[in-house]
């Protein structure tokens, strides 16, 4: 849990107050210098009225050159990343043809298939020449091919499930879903840190949305209670279903999902649950089955898992995993299934190698060694972080961890300094987190080595001393030691 | 008369001593200087009863709390439904699994089909130079792009594209999507949102449905591809209403509707959009590469300058054979879409060699315009060849790469079509080695338009594989029908 000092609450609520000031003063000036200018878009209303594109033109343009930096080589451990310049104080950027290499400490490239591999690669360009870029057809039509068949059994064999269901795109798959499985009369209770694509699928799909509080399962377990004796609004029948939404790690906390207990009170109040494993799935677990097995939960438990290609695999498209009824029921139903391009094969197959190596049925052990190695990477990065004084986020063997900035300044300091100094970090802010609490946020990959790692730390405390976040006392580990050794001579 | 008198004088004789009986102690009080008469004490007692009434409590039936146990009790007894309904009896699920690229020949349980199920306009799958760029992409960048537009999925190709599709166009700025269908339901959203009003056709496919739910403006829809309907629904909803000058009002509209194969009449509703000053969102996913003289569609087609369309959405897994989709519009559209559009600010970017494979497409559409009169003589061929199968009509237009063909004489009920039109793509493929496929609807699909065949022509299809599927319907449509 983020616990923020109120000093630094005051500081960063001053910055943004005088950010808006600004920025108002800067509308006021433009209205002025603009009465002269003619609209040629006469009787059409604005695309964005008054205060509706404040934030993005005075406050999110002035350093708009952190965000959006565009890379001319595959995202592994060492990128190459395009400088771009601009001429109107950050309004338009304009890129220049020269690069520069950077460690890559932001792209989600948990298990290091991200650049060319020497198992995956050459299958999926047999893939590529066998069935070409797109199948140009729907999956129920004529998009469906042997490879997405074999990666569905696959998926399911991976997560544990009867069956699965393989889509194009991560966010389609909870978009469409969703309306998919719970209509009108039903009630989603969603976590309050749920990412985007759950929040439109649950909207999308008509069904009354409740909040609980994040990662609190005593707060689920007052909701539902309530929720089942109170019955639907207004007419008080009782509701057709219910189903609870978590994500197995949040990807602004780094968090891990507090599992067994949710699944514990979703049994006893005879909810579904629906698991969102996209940045978990073959990142955590000893095999790299997701939360389930860092947990210690029974897959059975839980009425459906769903997952992303992106992150762990380096591809694209998203699975659900559920029985053989649902995901049959959903094969009949889901528009994405119905209505949207098939998988692009040369991805699927990407994800089938990927799979294979992971379970060690390519023939050697990388994929062990990999799931080993991004254990300890993360575990040895966020001790030698929290060591130096920064506010680290998140569970331990999560590969994701959010450094605490807060002040709205401190965002492209801290980004333009370490990309002066070759470490592409990536910082977010307000709308994707609330607005006091930006943070920088880090993803370790298995394909870094440990002197990678180390450049990262030494350039990161350089820059956290510059920019002042280091906000937690150092720990004085040196010291210590050297005391306990004086002691035993 | 004698009786009353004495009765009237009593009653009489009684009211003055009582009210002697009243005033006369008070006769002499003064108070502050009023005098206090005896009406005072009257009116001072109701006062009292009216406050002391007003000063208890209503009678309200008391509200108690559910207790814990209460609360306990109606959890046991609640019973959720199932989470989805059981399977139906004889519901097809099982559908043909191709062994092969999807090209116009194709692979189906090691057997050779005519394929008539891919909508490979351009005849792309399989084209030597596209696959040799993108296997040069996956060697360079890997398959996937590992994470958002914003945070280092931003590609140089991701850009070239853009740039390319843009100067193609003749637009100003082109944005990328991950998703072909992603790309119309987050772009609605991001332009309209809760109060603007929206007019759409009713026949538009589930994607834009989405969108157009996920916006919360009001949406009123008019009659499918009917010009006069969507003239006077605009009247409708501007005459006289001065409120509708503030907010904001949009058409959204298909070039080739994917329900029935009709072409959006462009002219009329740029007409009808200066006439009553509203924006136009156009969906190009099937006319883009197929319409107009070099390809550049449904504007191109009707003489239209592209700049008269606000909004030119398309999915690029048609005619350009690869996935994914894109918009382009002016700076001021494309730029608001870079933060607002959920489908692009949250999701993964496009894998880098579907990029490289839509400006290879786009190259070689530019650089060979021979393909579209391809396409433009199998379309028509076609169309003639198809014109008298016994029980089918063409529903389609005659421009149209999409054939839509439906039942001429309807049963009662879409799910009885569907069974009919479903048995006989299964006929002509187990019998005659021809991949067609009937019209599937989801259940969440708002759109009534009636269920049809569907064949997706190709430049890449020859004369004798349009003669195999003409023979082979008008065969097993004459025996089933």
């Amino acid at each position: 849990m983020v616990r923020l000092p109120y000093v630094t609450a005051l500081t960063t609520l001053f910055s943004y107050g005088l950010l808006f000031a600004f920025g108002q003063l800067r509308d006021f000036f433009r209205k002025i210098l603009d009465v002269g200018k003619s609209n040629n878009l006469k009787g059409y209303a604005p695309i964005c009225l008054g205060l509706e594109d404040f934030y993005t033109r005075r406050l999110y343009l002035r350093i708009q050159d952190c965000f959006g930096r565009p890379i001319a080589s595959a995202p592994d451990a060492w990128f190459d990343v395009v400088e771009r310049y601009s001429n109107d104080n950050n309004k338009t950027l304009h890129c220049t043809t020269k690069t520069s290499k950077c460690l890559n400490l932001g792209s989600y490239n948990y298990l290091g298939f991200a650049a060319a591999d020497e198992y995956c690669t050459p299958h999926a360009i047999q893939s590529l020449k066998k069935y070409s870029a797109s199948t140009c057809s729907v999956r129920v039509e004529g998009g469906n091919t042997k490879l997405h068949v074999e990666l569905e059994e696959l998926v399911a064999r991976f997560v544990g499930k009867p069956a699965a269901i393989v889509f194009g795109m991560g966010y389609a798959t909870n978009s469409a879903i969703i309306p998919a499985l719970v209509g009108k009369g039903g009630l989603i209770i969603s976590d309050s840190l749920n990412h985007n694509s759950i929040v439109n699928g649950a909207r999308g799909s008509g069904a009354n949305v409740q909040v609980f509080q994040h990662n609190n399962p005593a707060r689920l377990e007052d909701v539902l209670r309530e929720q089942i004796a109170a019955g639907q609004p207004r007419t008080h029948r009782p509701w057709k279903k219910i189903i609870v939404i978590v994500e197995g790690i949040y990807s602004m906390e780094g968090e891990l999902c507090n599992l067994p207990e949710i699944i514990a009170v979703c049994k006893k109040y005879k909810a579904y649950t629906y698991l969102d494993e996209a940045h978990s799935i073959g990142a955590v677990g000893k095999t790299g089955r997701g939360v389930c097995e860092l947990l210690g939960v029974d897959p059975a438990d839980i009425d459906i898992m769903m997952g992303t290609f992106t992150k762990s695999f380096g591809s694209c498209g998203g699975y659900i995993a559920a029985s053989k009824e649902i995901v049959c029921h959903l094969k009949h139903t889901c528009p994405a299934h119905i209505y949207a391009t098939s998988m692009s094969p040369p991805a699927v197959q990407q994800v089938i190698s990927a799979i294979k190596v992971i379970l060690g049925e390519d023939g050697s052990n990388r994929g062990a060694k990999k799931l080993a190695q991004i254990r300890e990477n993360s575990n040895f990065f966020r001790s030698e972080l929290q060591k130096m004084g920064f506010e680290v986020l998140g569970d331990n063997d999560s590969p994701v961890m959010p450094i605490m900035l807060y002040n709205p300044a401190k965002i492209p300091a801290f980004s333009r300094e370490c990309l002066r100094q070759h470490v592409a970090v990536v910082t977010v802010a307000f709308p994707a987190t609330p607005l006091l609490l930006a943070r920088a946020r880090i993803c370790i990959s298995a394909s870094h080595s440990r002197e990678d790692l180390i450049k990262g730390l030494e350039v990161i405390s350089k820059v956290g001393d510059l920019v002042g976040i280091k906000y937690f006392p150092v720990e004085h580990e040196k010291t210590a030691s050297s005391e306990k050794l004086k002691k035993l001579q | 008369m004698e009786v009353i008198l004495p009765i009237a004088n009593a009653t009489v004789a009684a009211l003055a001593r009582v009210s002697a009986a009243f005033n006369a102690p008070h006769a002499r009080a003064v108070v502050f200087g009023i005098h206090i008469d005896g009406h005072l004490v009257v009116e001072g007692l109701l006062i009292a009863a009216i406050l002391f009434q007003l000063s208890r409590k209503s009678y309200k039936p008391p509200k108690k709390p559910l207790t814990e146990k209460e609360i306990d009790e109606l959890c046991d007894e609640w019973k959720p439904e199932p989470l989805c309904p059981p399977i139906k009896e004889g519901a097809r699920i099982d559908t043909p699994t191709l062994e092969c690229a999807a090209g116009p020949h194709t692979t189906i349980d090691g057997k050779e089909v005519v394929n008539f199920a891919s909508a490979n306009y351009l005849g792309l799958i399989g084209n030597e130079k596209i696959i040799d760029s993108c296997v040069g992409s996956v060697e360079k960048y890997g398959v996937g792009s590992c994470g958002p537009r914003g945070f280092y999925g931003t590609i140089d190709v991701h850009l070239d594209c853009e740039a390319k599709i843009a100067k193609f166009l003749g637009t100003q700025d082109s944005i990328l999507y991950s998703y072909g269908i992603s790309t119309i339901f987050s772009v609605i959203p991001a332009f309209c949102k809760k109060g603007d009003i929206i007019v759409a056709d009713e026949g538009v496919h589930w994607a834009v449905q989405n969108g157009l739910q996920l916006s919360r403006s009001t949406v009123v829809y008019f009659k499918h591809n009917d010009m006069a309907s969507l003239a006077s629904t605009l009247e409708k909803l501007t005459h006289g209403n001065k409120r509708t000058e503030k907010i904001r009002r949009y058409i959204v509209v298909e070039a080739i509707y994917q329900n029935s194969g009709q072409v959006a009449p462009l002219d009329e509703i740029i007409r009808l959009k200066e006439k009553y000053r509203f924006r136009v969102i156009l969906e190009e996913s099937h006319s883009f590469g197929v319409l107009g003289k070099s390809g550049r569609g449904l504007a191109e087609h009707y003489g239209v300058p592209i700049e008269k369309i606000d909004i030119v959405t398309a999915g690029m897994g048609n005619a350009l054979a690869t996935d994914g989709g894109f918009c382009t519009g002016s700076v001021r559209v494309v730029d608001h879409q870079r933060l607002s559009s959920s489908g692009y600010v949250f999701s993964a970017s496009l894998p880098p060699y579907l990029a490289t494979a839509a400006i290879s497409a786009v190259n070689h559409l530019e650089e060979n315009p021979a393909v579209l009169a391809n396409l433009r003589s199998n379309i028509a061929l076609l169309h003639k060849e198809l014109s008298d199968i016994p029980g089918l009509e063409i529903a389609s237009d005659i421009l149209s790469p999409i054939i839509f063909l439906k039942l001429k004489k309807p049963t009662s009920s879409a799910v009885a079509d569907l069974e009919l039109l479903e048995v006989i793509a299964e006929k002509v493929l187990k019998e005659d080695s021809v991949f067609i496929t009937a019209t599937k609807r989801s259940n969440l699909d708002k759109c009534r338009l009636p269920v049809g065949i569907r064949l997706f022509v190709s430049a890449g299809h020859t004369e004798s594989d349009i003669s195999t599927v003409s023979t082979s319907l008008k065969r097993v449509a004459s025996s089933v029908l």
